[in-house]
């Protein structure tokens, strides 16, 4: 079997055995995982409301996938995602709660601070690595929780001790009144234009400039890299930047799009770590991302609808989620068993 | 309030915040010393933590005043039968030690909460009625300054956790079993080549982790919490990683950098009633933890040298 149709198999067998240990989860705990599932896809794909709920919920899936996708391409782990997300939601609603401008220089202005916030948050990462050789990930997640209290005293302190920034300037707003009005009023936004067009950017950085030759040569041989006249340390931070850039403008979605504002957050919105999912399940492709950020966001959507129409909680999608990435993760084991099983179908 | 008086209120608070990060920091090093990274620590003290407030809710009729003590040893063996997905994935299924330690983390929380739900059909769980209670250490207490700073009003898990700090040290530095895990996790061939058996040490180490994360997470709950919800255990998982860092793996060290970030948590949880710290905006004690693991790492706090196979997975006759 070709190494191309293995390596899409990894994938989608993840996926499967993911479903069916969801499915073994709620037999156990006396549900029935057929209603299980069809409130899942009910949840998806019940009405054009709820598909339009669906793509919005993809944007943000889609954006912090190619953050740590493009971090994976130079052999950098970015867990900082989730922090550089946070602080992208936060600088973007600041713009848009700040300023009054006109809509061609503010909605522009609010989603680049955002991007810029996202930059700022993987460059100090990737400069202390490529300076001090720490690892990024143990920096990352600590950047993720001085991103967590440090946005929550800001939204405090702009808004004087209250927990909310209050609506951003319209403006600034991404709403679309006719993906609204053709989706049955959802919140579905023009960011996943935004979002798709910067798969293009990520698939053309990579494929098509010096740059992306050079990160991915980094990713590949740090020390062919260097003694190709390289310069890996300036790679590494490049890196950095651009996969936090992208992660910014994930939080930009959810600012200027879905919520409108910035809040105290008790904890985690959990998108960056799941783009660990996505970048993983897409093979840190930007095709294959669009793939992974469709299932995850859809999967996360359609959950809310479970325990409305089947009485089943909705972490059972976190716990399927959690299983693919297992499996995923383990792909040696499931390579091993794919060669094996199409071996002895050769020989008999 | 006088400085000592201060102290006399802070120092105790300190080693209380601290104990869970210290015991789930040493649980780390032991994993880590054997070469297996653990970020999912967190995940570990999340179903340690879920696992203390389920046991103490369900027999506290049975145990009684005993039920935390019980509850600890229920949450030490369920962690670390769940720590042993990660030793599968990592040591057997080559994953990337980090992608499985997330997914841990991951699965630990939705796990839990699909459980909070199912049992108590709520999103959090009640609160217990028996929990660790303060107590004073016979004739210590009795020294002057110290015995109220130390042994007056302490918490037996604080005194747990100490201990347990020092035993890791011993085990670690002082036996045949220390040293062949520190070695698996230094160079694993040849620990292999002298008749280590590298996978199985690797598992021993994670399920410690894993137990100790337990332990680290059921104290929290049965201590500071009192319940469980999605936010009972918020970071601690990765502040214990920290301290473990911080500690520059070495079980003592752990433990001085998880009292430490004790200390930093008190302030920021007690800060506003001493003089001086009050004007402090409480967001630099918050992320002082975070922010000085990260300074430790970049060699402003003397160097910090992770065991050299951390991370790798172990291929018999690959070199």
């Amino acid at each position: 079997m070709s190494n191309r149709i293995v390596n899409i198999l990894v994938p989608v067998i993840s996926v499967i055995l993911g479903l069916l240990v969801g499915a073994i989860v709620m037999l156990v705990s006396g549900y029935d995982p057929i209603a299980g599932y069809s409130a899942l896809w009910n949840g998806i794909f019940g009405d054009v409301y709820t598909m339009g709920e669906t793509i919005r919920q993809i944007t943000p899936y889609i954006l912090a996938g190619l953050a740590v996708a493009f971090a994976f391409r130079t052999g950098l782990f970015n867990i900082g995602v989730e922090g550089q997300l946070i602080v992208g939601w936060f600088a973007a609603a600041y713009v848009g709660v700040a300023f009054d401008l006109p809509k061609m220089i503010h909605l522009p202005l609010a989603i680049l601070a955002a991007a810029a916030a996202g930059a700022l948050w993987g460059f100090i990462p990737g400069l202390l690595k490529a300076r001090f050789k720490v690892h990024e990930v143990i920096v990352t997640i600590m950047m993720n929780y001085v991103a967590l209290h440090t946005t929550n005293a800001l939204v405090r302190a702009i808004s004087d001790g209250g927990d909310n920034t209050g609506p951003i300037n319209p403006n600034a707003s991404l709403r679309s009144d006719f993906l609204a009005n053709m989706t049955d009023f959802s919140r579905l936004h023009y960011g996943i234009i935004i979002a798709l067009v910067m798969v293009l950017v990520m698939y053309i950085i990579l494929e098509k400039t010096t740059l992306g030759f050079e990160l991915k040569a980094v990713g590949l041989n740090q020390h062919a890299s260097e003694y190709a006249g390289m310069n890996v340390n300036k790679n590494i931070i490049l890196a950095m930047v651009i996969s936090g850039a992208f992660a910014g403008l994930g939080g930009a979605m959810e600012a200027l799009g879905t919520f409108g504002f910035a809040s105290v957050k008790g904890g985690f919105t959990g998108i960056g770590f799941d783009g660990i999912a996505v970048a993983l399940l897409g093979a840190n492709t930007p095709l294959g991302i669009i793939f992974g950020a469709t299932l995850f966001g859809s999967l996360k959507y359609g959950a809310t609808n479970m325990p409305n129409e089947a009485g089943i909680p909705e972490e059972i999608v976190s716990i399927v989620i959690a299983i693919i990435i297992f499996f995923v993760a383990s792909g040696y084991v499931i390579r091993l068993l794919v060669q094996r099983f199409s071996k002895n179908k050769e020989a008999k | 309030m006088s400085l000592l008086e201060v102290l006399y209120f802070l120092v105790p608070a300190a080693i209380f915040y601290a104990a869970p990060l210290i015991v789930t920091a040493i649980g780390g090093v032991f994993s880590e010393r054997s070469g297996v990274v653990n970020i999912g620590l967190e995940g570990l003290m999340v179903m340690g933590a879920f696992i203390g407030i389920l046991f103490n809710l369900s027999f506290v009729h049975i145990f009684g005043a005993g039920t935390p003590w019980m509850a600890l040893l229920a949450a030490m063996i369920v962690a670390s039968l769940f720590s042993l997905l990660h030793a599968v994935a990592s040591i057997t299924f080559r994953a990337d030690h980090v992608v499985s330690g997330v997914a841990i983390n991951l699965l630990a929380i939705a796990l839990c909460l699909y459980l909070v739900k199912m049992i108590y059909g709520k999103g959090q769980t009640d609160f217990i009625q028996e929990r660790f209670l303060r107590d004073d250490i016979p004739f210590l207490k009795d020294i002057p300054v110290l015995g109220p700073m130390f042994f007056q009003n302490v918490y037996a898990t604080s005194v747990l956790a100490i201990v347990i700090a020092i035993l890791a040290w011993v085990v670690l530095y002082f036996t045949p079993f220390g040293l062949r895990l520190r070695a698996v996790g230094e160079h694993p061939m040849a620990a292999d080549t002298m008749g280590i058996n590298v996978t199985r040490m690797r598992y021993i180490a994670v399920m410690i982790s894993g137990g100790l994360a337990g332990i680290g997470g059921a104290i929290y709950s049965q201590s500071i919490s009192l319940d469980f919800s999605h936010s009972t255990i918020n970071g601690q998982g990765f502040m214990a990683l920290a301290a473990l860092i911080f500690g520059k793996w070495h079980p003592l060290g752990a433990m001085g950098a998880a009292l430490f970030f004790g200390f930093a948590q008190a302030l920021s949880i007690v800060g506003g009633s001493i003089p001086f710290i009050e004007d402090v905006p409480n967001v630099f004690l918050l992320i002082l933890p975070y922010v000085l693991t990260i300074l430790a790492l970049a060699g402003f706090i003397g160097k910090a040298h992770a065991p050299k196979a951390l991370g790798t997975s172990y291929i018999k006759g690959k070199r």
